[in-house]
């Protein structure tokens, strides 16, 4: 594989990705504002109700905006993999696709350039995200801002490669919605995001090992200690493997001689 | 030299076998047409040569590159206009050049001149800054043509990119891209059931049902077959092939 063009095609796809979502504002601001009703209302409201006792990485009794602020960057992270796993087989269906996987590179370089493409759109939104918490009193340590842009990319890379493993798997746009109820949901609310996990194992063992067999849970933690100067090695381990188990068996599933594409190509047919 | 060679491709879906040990040859600078109608396979065999599936037996290379060992090598030297657009339609018609000319890695100074004389070339000055969602059908196939002929392929496959076109569009757009074969002695395999897209002079293969039934150029097989024109040789064909096939049943 020739390095330079190897770049070049990295860089048209994040230029594309960038150029979709500048095009497409609604999207940048309903991105926006899923994240911010989170912090600004449904937090508010359970101030009051959750205690959060000091856990690390915190070192001081903090309020609910704060503990929730990584998991709602997590969201962020979490929905713009699933919304690059709607766009992968959108652009299958409309063909463009296509003309990704017909570039002469090879398929696994592509999917990664796709992946790629789709974390910076992510971290980008999470900055703004950061940007406007600042202003709702959430200020974590400066040093926390720039520590969380590797873990926000390690976050991104494993639910941008969750996204596309699922696009390999999902026949039509329409079963999409049944992504939404079986992956987002339960990933989401079964995680650290929202109450701290000392917190699931005095209602449920049960649900406090799901919870911990999460990968989400482990890249909010990612995210959580970053956001705060700290670094958690497991989370960065499990996340890790994660993004590798997800984006090796995302290549087979777009492999032409091992994988479901053939299936699920439109124009699939005689 | 053979810009591809197909070599006893088979393919199935399931129970299906889609195509049934398919070999033809497009030398370069030649245009080439496989006629079929619905469901023939020629889809299907597209998607063989532009690597999107994979041959379940025979062999397919392109300027001499296996399609299988040299996948990369081989996918450099094609250009693919496929069946339904394939344009990035929230783009810019610059824009999806642009993101072409970086899939193939093409400098964005050597892209930015490609690009100009594209599009002087296939006369789409009027409309480069519009939007694809806004083009009319005929504007969409001409983009998408620049677009495949930008990395300058050794060999460019069209699946049927006439379909959904008005007939003036249609005869316009098979004499662009006969010129251009000709002028930059690109080899040409062009996939359609309409049969006036053929001239005497082509080369043409006829599937059938995932099987080749005739080959040869469209003079010679007028004269064989003994038929006024491609349509008839089409029909006459067929029936002969569907005709033999109901007494000595299905080809292996």
């Amino acid at each position: 594989m020739n390095l330079s063009h190897a770049l070049r095609c990295l860089r048209g796809v994040a230029v594309r990705e960038a150029l979709r979502f500048i095009g497409q504002r609604g999207r940048f601001f309903s991105a926006l504002v899923r994240p911010l009703v989170w912090l600004f209302i449904f937090a508010a409201g359970f101030r009051s109700v959750l205690g959060i006792s000091i856990i690390p990485p915190y070192e001081t009794y903090i309020l609910y905006e704060e503990y929730i602020t990584p998991g709602l960057l997590g969201m962020i992270m979490l929905f713009n993999g699933m919304q690059s796993s709607l766009s992968m087989v959108y652009d299958r269906e409309m063909g463009s696709m296509s003309v990704l996987l017909t570039t002469p590179l090879p398929r696994w370089y592509l999917l990664l350039c796709k992946l790629l493409a789709g974390v910076f759109v992510a971290v980008l939104q999470s900055c703004v995200f950061l940007a406007i918490a600042w202003f709702w009193d959430i200020r974590p340590p400066l040093a926390g801002y720039l520590a969380v842009l590797p873990a926000l990319v390690c976050a991104g890379l494993m639910l941008g490669a969750l996204g596309l493993l699922l696009s390999s798997l999902i026949k039509q746009l329409e079963n999409f919605a049944g992504v939404m109820n079986f992956v987002i949901f339960p990933m989401f609310f079964a995680s650290s995001a929202l109450y701290p996990l000392w917190k699931m194992q005095e209602s449920s063992l049960l649900l406090y090992w799901i919870c911990t067999l999460n990968p989400f849970t482990h890249a909010v933690e990612l995210i959580r200690f970053a956001l705060y100067g700290k670094f958690s090695p497991l989370a960065l381990v499990v996340v890790s493997l994660c993004t590798l188990a997800f984006l090796t068996a995302a290549v087979i599933g777009y492999d032409p001689a091992r994988g479901f594409l053939p299936k699920k190509m439109s124009g699939a047919k005689p | 030299m053979a810009a591809l060679s197909v070599d006893s491709v088979r393919y199935s879906y399931k129970q299906v076998d889609a195509l049934r040990g398919v070999s033809l040859q497009v030398d370069s600078g030649r245009f080439v047409a496989l006629l079929g109608a619905n469901g023939a396979g020629k889809t299907t065999l597209f998607s063989i040569i532009s690597g999107l599936y994979r041959a379940h037996s025979g062999s397919v290379s392109i300027m001499g590159h296996s399609l299988e060992s040299e996948t990369l090598k081989a996918l450099a030297a094609i250009g693919v206009v496929f069946q339904k657009s394939t344009l990035d339609m929230d783009l810019t018609v610059l824009q999806n050049l642009r993101y072409a000319a970086d899939l193939q890695g093409i400098s964005r100074k050597d892209s930015r001149q490609r690009i100009d004389s594209s599009i002087e070339l296939h006369n789409m000055q009027s409309y480069s800054t519009r939007k694809v969602g806004a083009l009319s059908g005929g504007q969409k196939r001409r983009v998408e043509l620049a677009r495949a002929l930008l990395h300058k392929p050794s060999l460019l496959l069209l699946d049927e990119p006439t379909v959904g076109l008005d007939l003036n569009s249609r005869q316009e757009f098979v004499s662009h891209v006969k010129s251009l074969c000709h002028s930059q002695q690109t080899g040409v395999l062009w996939a359609t059931h309409l049969m006036e897209e053929v001239t005497t002079d082509d080369q043409i293969y006829l599937l059938n049902s995932g099987n080749i039934i005739a080959d040869g150029t469209t003079a010679s097989l007028l004269e064989k077959y003994q038929q006024p024109d491609v349509a008839a040789l089409f029909n006459e064909v067929n029936k002969q092939y569907t005709d033999d096939r109901n007494v000595h049943g299905e080809p292996s």
